[in-house]
């Protein structure tokens, strides 16, 4: 901020043309990928955003191609869409195909429809199989400075690679497929400034946990988030997508990070990234795709990121959360009257009282998967807590489900799937599963689970079922411990 | 789509924060290829004691009688009146199909979630924001007149309670789809040329993104 009014005194004065040239020069990352992006705009601002990438599931699209045929349209770009399904898959054997007649209808329909109008699917036998917002980025069919759609709000998971990505509806799912655009609206831009390094035991989903802990569950509405800071620079892609992937979870359409060598390395010789000299010239092109050290923000959010410990959150929110050496909070010391009606309600449903604390919380079953957190390297952190340990007796289920088909293999090679089932893990075929319980994976009413997913709404896993958001780690150890632990206890050499 | 000019109705109020649309309309009812139909199963878990499915007779089910839409003669509102960050969450515009399949027209609250928000207008329901206090005050208000109808008019962006009329803003653009019903891709579809146009500077500035 400081250096922008700098700026302001340095130049006003003699020459105010050069002023506003400058001004306008600095954009944050947010500005440059819209430019980039619009075909046109009317009067009042709504554009017509040109989208590079379409991600299509089977849960969202149905609709979207019945009306496309009612109109007798085709997708206007073919080429730009990957379907899979992922939803409903079950994660066990599949040779058997989906016994739910509902589910599989679904998954046929898609099927069916990029069969018809000849698209590129990875169906339920295709070893890239898995969950839409982990194949994309394996894929390299995200890349940076693209804009991404998908018919589902994780779709901010992909600006982790300084893209403009963000979920939508079904109608929009349609409008995308045959226009290859989206009217739009842009957003205000928001910075969240992680600053120092993390503690030993605190991951990208404790940092974006405790940010959504800070601002709210709507405190990103009607903002794009860029993520950024010394914690975020140091985060692997796999945790930069964590991050954006909760975006959404703070009320943020898209989340994203800028891109710098961690972006590049990885993207580098995936199936669908340029090579050679395009690969080259991409690169170039790439390295613009951060903020101007003096574009301007409608809202900075500095947060000290060495004071951040291991999450677990404690409602139905993911903005109800806290650190695991903490204790449920009382409704009564709330002065909000909204948001403590809020708190009560989410205390009864969840079965807690206030002032237990979080350590004592006991769980049933344990979801280690979904598109937050099950990337080959959730798996391995996840797995390196469980070596040598044993399941608590208390635990019902606890449940392993790689992000894809390629994961799974990757996990298998490194022995990560021994790891699990010799603990009393069960190792299962990808899909979103126990994230939103489509399919046979959920909980009973009044059963509690540590989820590494990103939702912890009523009924989100199951009638009834309470559901505790955490790390990979904090799973794992919730696992073998029967209750909340902090990571670090067991992991002391961390 | 429906166009949208004014409508009144009796109002239903749902207070609660952070309503969000795995709640208005949960996962089991997703696996539905159709876009309507979802009407008796919106806020499936509140509505009903028992469990819902897509093959279960919603008639053979056991109603909440605490739950607001399950009372006369909120059974019969056609605007909803929430709290903040109403729709958070899944991208889901199932959520939208329940409610409109519900019968709502609009939607009232201090703030709305930004997917939901788009959703309903793709679906001819109108959201409106208005401050959180008014939201109190009409909330008291509901409370107190069982049943009382808000009139709802686009053209003049207001909303009138009995003598009071609360304005209310709206992207003009947007305003206009929904005054008229308009075709969202019938109306990108008059710019098929600057689209083409637009692809084809891209693809000499960034070929990559035209791989495949
Ligand atoms: S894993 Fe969960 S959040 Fe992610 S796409 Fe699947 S259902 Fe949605």
């Amino acid at each position: 901020m400081n250096l922008y009014y700098e700026r302001i005194c340095i130049t006003l004065g003699p020459d105010f043309d050069k002023l506003v040239i400058r001004l306008m020069a600095a954009k944050t990352l947010y500005d440059k990928l819209w430019d980039d992006h619009v075909v046109r705009s009317e009067d009042d601002g709504t554009a017509l955003l040109y989208i590079d990438r379409h991600l299509v599931h089977e849960v969202t699209s149905p609709q979207a191609f019945e009306g496309l045929r009612i109109a007798s349209r085709k997708p206007w770009r073919s080429g730009s869409i990957l379907a899979v399904p992922d939803h409903n898959v079950p994660t066990t054997d599949r040779s058997a195909g989906i016994e739910d007649p509902v589910s599989r209808l679904q998954v046929e329909t898609l099927d069916n429809n990029c069969r018809e109008f000849e698209l590129t699917e990875f169906d339920m036998s295709d070893i890239r199989q898995g969950i839409v917002h982990v194949i994309g980025p394996e894929q390299g069919a995200t890349l940076p400075g693209m804009t991404v759609v998908c018919g589902d709000s994780h779709t901010s998971t992909h600006g982790a690679f300084g893209a403009l990505a963000f979920g939508i509806g079904t109608s929009e799912v349609e409008h995308v497929l045959a226009t290859q655009c989206l009217l739009q609206k842009k957003s205000k831009n928001m910075l969240v400034s992680l600053e120092g390094p993390v503690r030993a035991g605190v991951t990208a989903k404790d940092i974006v946990l405790a940010v959504i802990g800070e601002i709210g569950t709507a405190g990103g509405t009607g903002f794009a988030i860029e993520f950024g800071g010394e914690a975020i620079r140091a985060l692997s892609m796999e945790g930069r997508m964590t991050v954006c992937n909760m975006a959404i979870e703070a009320g943020a359409r898209a989340g994203m990070v800028a891109v710098d060598a961690t972006t590049i390395d990885y993207v580098k010789n995936r199936p669908y990234a340029p090579q050679g000299e395009m690969l080259d010239r991409a690169i170039e092109n790439w390295q613009q795709l951060h903020s101007d050290s003096d574009a301007v923000f409608d809202k900075v959010v500095h947060i000290d990121a060495t004071a951040i410990r291991p999450q677990v959150t404690w409602g139905t929110s993911p903005e109800m959360v806290a650190p695991i050496d903490s204790r449920v909070p009382d409704p009564e010391a709330e002065t909000d009257h909204v948001k403590a009606d809020g708190m009560r309600k989410a205390l009864e449903y969840m079965g807690l009282e206030a002032g237990t604390p979080i350590s004592q919380i006991a769980v049933d079953k344990v979801f280690i998967g979904s598109c937050t957190n099950s990337r080959i390297e959730d798996l391995r952190a996840a797995a390196q807590v469980v070596k040598g340990r044993r399941v608590a007796d208390n635990i019902k289920l606890a449940l392993v489900v790689p992000g894809s088909g390629l994961v799974k293999q990757q996990a298998e090679a490194e022995a990560l799937d021994r790891v699990f089932t010799e603990a009393g893990f069960e190792w299962r075929e990808p899909g979103c599963s126990m994230c939103l319980a489509m399919n046979a994976d959920r909980l009973e009413p009044g059963e509690r689970c540590a989820s590494t997913s990103n939702r912890n709404f009523e009924g989100r896993q199951g009638q009834g079922g309470r559901t505790h958001l955490v790390s990979p780690e904090m799973a794992a150890a919730a696992a073998v411990s029967g209750h909340f632990v902090d990571v670090n206890e067991l992991m002391p050499q961390n | 789509m429906q166009a949208f000019t004014r409508h009144s109705g009796i109002v239903a109020p749902l207070d609660r924060p952070n309503v969000d649309t795995d709640a208005i309309i949960p996962k089991q009812y997703l696996k539905s290829i159709k876009r309507s139909g979802f009407g008796p199963n919106a806020f499936d878990d509140w509505r009903y004691l028992d469990a819902g499915a897509p093959d279960v007779d919603n008639s053979t089910r056991r109603v909440n009688p605490d739950f607001v839409l399950n009372q006369s003669p909120y059974d019969r509102s056609s605007i909803l009146l929430g709290r903040e960050n109403f729709g958070c969450g899944s991208s889901r515009e199932h959520a939208v199909w329940a409610l409109t399949d519900f019968g709502f027209r609009a939607v009232i609250a201090p703030s709305f979630a930004d997917i939901f928000f788009n959703n309903s207008f793709k679906n001819g329901l109108l959201p409106i924001v208005l401050d959180a206090d008014v939201i109190d005050r009409l909330f008291t208000r509901v409370q107190q007149e069982k049943g009382i109808e808000f009139a709802v008019d686009l053209e003049s962006q207001t909303v009138t309670v009995g003598e009071d009329v609360y304005p209310f803003e709206i992207d003009q653009f947007r305003k206009y789809c929904l005054l008229n019903g308009l075709d969202d891709i019938g109306l990108t579809l008059r710019h098929a040329d600057a689209i083409r146009d637009y692809e084809q500077n891209r693809k000499q500035q960034a070929p990559w993104l035209f791989l495949s």
